[in-house]
């Protein structure tokens, strides 16, 4: 069956099994492999994409339900938010191993493009969906303070 | 040579290590090592106009330093502390500096502290290479000042070189790296090269940035899961449901009915099935129908496992370390206090799931993986294909995580990936996958233990007798490395940490009672000392307590022979400002510890919860790891040992019941997330030491310090892990 959807601003069609997670149609039919598999029933966060901007866990999102829906992954986001956090990311060093990163970053840049300035509990409420083993926690939250601070500069 | 250790009771896998000739001997045999592995051979090989003097360094035209890494890049941090001391020596701009795997290869990549084994573990990556790396570095330099020297004709001793700029001052001539290489590379490589005075150092000892941020940051890092090889098929298989369990009979009529699935095979592990993609090999095995024969399987649970350690306890051990009369002076003390401690099996859950890609072709065999034990990797793939360790080669990519769970003796995942392969069409590169609730459920886990410790004190509150016993699996038993590194009896992985107490007391007796247990086992980050650490640093506080002294005064008093485990103790305290008040709720515990030959002391600020939880707010560390090569890379894996002991303490847990692992995936098997996670404040020794690891030595103090802390705000000891199991908390 064919699955069409907005992948990174650009239109794919693909012809898969409409059961199989956006995350896996993502990787090994596209070829974009930023977004990474950890646990396959969201609980970690590592596969996670925006669909329709909102932070969305693709391991648990059959291919079909983004049918004509706009899907960003870690290669296609941009924007003020996006650029802060990445700047941010680097800067802090935040990355260990990095596996969970391109996760954290999307649920970050998803919480700076609704909550621009977020206080600690917000970053307790939109991150805890993402486990990092490495515990990488500290500088993820310094991170995305010092990614808001940039963007209000 | 070995060290016997009742006498020098060192951690284990650095022992195994420092081995002579009988250590290599005996691991020769246990891993198909081979000697004839095709060398890198550094200029014949290289490039036209690049310089490589040695297995390490390679410069090209175009002025970049290549670093190969003998070591695994899991998030530790190695890449850029290896790249870094290179650089030093070697005068390069950090910016020309990038970072290569090393192929597999024991007679050049060995790890010095492994004998003839390339692989990575026991924070030992920087310890070993340092000296190595130092030289390697300083090599090519002065094949490039000999190349410049050469060209300007000029006196060598005028040159310099700094930040990537060859420079004779003199004569105002400068050259880049990349302009003088093929020159340089024509010259004989210097047997003895001069090393820098470390007071010159301009790269080691700053905070150099991470050679792989940019690339963790925007997906393009390259792990085992993003491997893509023309005509792939990609596995997932169907493991038993207890240990030991072997297949009986398979039905795998539906799973091939499943579309995209290409095959299933049968392999010593299980039932692989084999697919077009994930999906469909996941669909795959789920659909199989698979019996298995449980007649030599485990199908004990844990209650019952613990209940037998318990009992063991009540028995003399096996002697690790024995000094002084523990029993007499116990007899004669003025009052004697009994503990026990119960450890949980443990997963080591990176995030990335283990996996790797396979390619037989010819007579050659590729594996592509975050390869941690590569020449041990490299001799099990052999055997497995029926090939020579010579004709497998090692793609070694960054991991995204270990915790030691990629560094097997068995090389489990690879060896399933090679059998695999071999019943594919020739030439059939397989990807590997397994998922999450294959990890979890999977085994090599932390080893269950239970520890029971008597102290003796005496009228004035002084320890004079101290009696510890360890039951629980042998991590090296059954492996290759059992021959050569358990002695008399004694695995040092089980009684690292308790068999070299610091603390001076005249009588002291450390036994253990190695178990025999159908759960495969392994070591998980900082070994032994993850469950030695917590018993000896809240017992050591129980007897402070019991004695009526201050926990910090107490443990100084007895550290009189160890002035590093003094000294970072000493500074954790200060700067947690140890002895001040607290706020209402709040309170204050610590632990010292050293692993891998790292000292850390850390002081946890708790606050209990109204549920009965603990939150732990804050959390001081003192590192103290010999000579500080990245200051930030230091402080990142003091905080992230921090968050991954501290996940374990709280809730680390790994049940069975019939043999069966109960849980299965982040949901019940549950780690920390940032809403638990501590502010964390690092503080580093300086240090002119040789520099030592800091991969694991973070991990240790973080259970007993916040055990510690409850117990001041509770006066209730948490005794049996995870915390969740203890209702107070």
């Amino acid at each position: 069956m064919a699955v069409s959807f907005v992948l990174n601003g650009k239109p794919v069609t693909l012809e898969v099994d409409p059961e199989m997670p956006l995350l896996w149609a993502i990787r090994e039919f596209v070829g974009l492999t930023g977004t990474k598999f950890g646990c396959g029933m969201a609980q970690c966060g590592a596969c996670t994409v925006h669909v329709e901007g909102q932070p969305t866990r693709s391991c648990s999102t059959p291919v079909s339900g983004v049918e004509g829906q706009s899907v960003t992954t870690i290669e296609g986001i941009s924007g003020k938010a996006a650029e802060a956090v990445q700047a941010a990311w680097q800067r802090i060093e935040v990355p260990q191993c990095g596996y969970c990163q391109s996760g954290q970053i999307m649920s970050a840049v998803a919480l700076l493009e609704q909550t621009p300035k977020p206080s600690d509990d917000d970053i307790n409420s939109a991150m805890s969906g993402n486990i990092c083993r490495c515990a990488t926690y500290v500088r993820i939250r310094s991170a995305i303070h010092a990614a808001a601070a940039t963007m209000e500069g | 040579m070995m060290k016997n250790f009742a006498i020098d009771p060192r951690p284990s896998r650095r022992r195994f290590l420092q081995g002579g000739a009988a250590t290599a001997a005996g691991l020769t045999i246990g891993f198909h090592w081979n000697a004839s592995v095709p060398k890198f051979t550094s200029a014949a090989h290289a490039a036209d106009g690049a310089l490589a003097p040695n297995a390490f360094v390679r410069i090209g035209a175009d002025n970049t330093v290549t670093v190969l890494s003998k070591h695994l890049e899991m998030g530790q941090g190695v890449y850029t502390g290896l790249a870094t001391i290179v650089a030093e020596e070697l005068g390069a701009d950090w910016e020309q500096v990038r970072v290569e795997a090393a192929p597999a290869d024991a007679s050049l990549y060995n790890n010095l502290q492994f004998g003839p084994v390339q692989g990575t573990g026991g924070s030992s990556s920087v310890a070993n290479s340092y000296d190595q790396l130092r030289k390697a570095g300083a090599t090519a330099r002065a094949m490039l000042v000999s190349a410049a020297a050469k060209e300007w004709a000029v006196d060598p001793a005028g040159i310099t070189v700094e930040k990537g700029v060859v420079m004779h001052a003199a004569s105002r001539r400068s050259a880049s790296f990349g302009e003088l290489a093929g020159k340089a590379a024509a010259l004989p490589v210097p047997a003895e090269v001069p090393l820098k005075d470390p007071s010159r150092f301009t790269l080691i000892g700053t905070s150099v940035p991470r050679v792989d941020a940019k690339s963790k940051t925007n997906g393009t890092a390259q792990f085992a899961l993003d491997v893509k090889l023309p005509g792939m098929l990609t596995a997932v298989i169907a493991r038993p449901p207890v240990f030991g369990a072997t297949v009986k009979s398979v039905d795998s009529a539906a799973a091939k009915a499943v579309p995209g699935v290409v095959k299933v095979v049968q392999v010593p592990s299980g039932v692989a099935v084999v697919a077009e993609n994930f999906w469909a090999a996941k669909k795959g095995r789920d659909a199989l129908a698979v019996q298995w024969d449980e007649a030599a399987a485990e199908t004990r649970g844990t209650t019952e496992l613990m209940a037998e350690y318990k009992a063991l306890a009540e028995k003399p051990g096996t002697p690790a370390r024995n000094e002084g009369d523990a029993v007499k002076a116990m007899a004669g003390a003025a009052r004697t206090i009994t503990a026990a401690f119960e450890f949980p099996y443990l997963a080591h859950a990176p995030m990335e799931p283990l996996d790797c890609v396979v390619r037989l072709e010819g007579d050659r065999c590729e594996v592509w993986a975050g390869d941690q034990f590569q020449t041990i990797d490299q001799g099990n793939a052999a055997a497995a294909a029926g090939l020579k360790p010579a004709q497998v080669q090692i793609h070694t990519l960054v991991a995204g995580g270990s915790f030691g769970r990629r560094a097997n003796a068995a090389s489990d995942y690879i060896v399933e990936a090679v059998h695999i392969a071999k019943a594919l069409d020739r030439g059939t590169p397989v990807k590997l996958v397994w998922t999450r609730e294959d990890d979890i459920r999977g085994g090599r886990y932390r080893p269950m233990y239970y520890h029971k410790l008597t102290a003796g004190l005496d009228a004035q509150g002084k320890p004079v007798a101290w009696q510890h016993r360890i039951v629980g699996q042998s991590i090296l038993g059954g492996t290759p490395f059992e021959p050569v590194m358990v002695k008399n009896g004694i695995d040092g992985t089980s009684v690292e940490g308790a068999a070299n107490l610091p603390y001076d007391i005249p009588n002291l007796s450390v036994e253990l009672h190695t178990t025999k247990v159908g759960v495969p086992v392994l070591w998980w980050r900082s070994v032994g000392s993850t469950h030695t650490a917590y018993s000896t640093e809240v017992f050591i506080d129980e007897l402070a307590h019991a004695a009526g002294k201050d926990p910090v005064e107490f443990r100084r008093a007895l550290l009189a022979h160890h002035p590093r485990h003094r000294a970072v103790l000493e500074l954790a305290a200060e700067k947690a400002g140890w002895g001040t008040k607290l706020p209402e709720g709040k309170a204050r515990g610590v632990a010292v510890h050293e692993s891998f030959a790292t000292y850390v002391a850390q002081v946890a600020e708790i606050t209990m919860q109204p549920d009965g939880s603990v939150k732990v707010d804050r959390v001081i560390c003192a590192v103290d790891c010999g000579r500080a090569i990245n200051p930030d890379v230091i402080r990142a894996q003091m905080e992230g040992g921090i968050g991954f002991g501290l996940g374990g303490v709280l809730y680390g847990e790994l049940t069975l019941d019939k043999g069966e692992v109960q849980q299965s995936n982040f949901h019940d098997y549950r780690v920390l997330r940032i809403d638990e996670m501590p502010k964390v404040e690092v503080h580093i020794v300086p240090s002119s030491e040789a520099p030592t690891g800091v991969g694991e030595p973070g991990v240790p103090p973080i259970g007993p310090a916040v055990a510690n802390a409850v117990f001041a705000a509770t006066g209730r000891r948490v005794r049996n892990l995870p915390f969740t199991r203890d209702q107070s908390v």
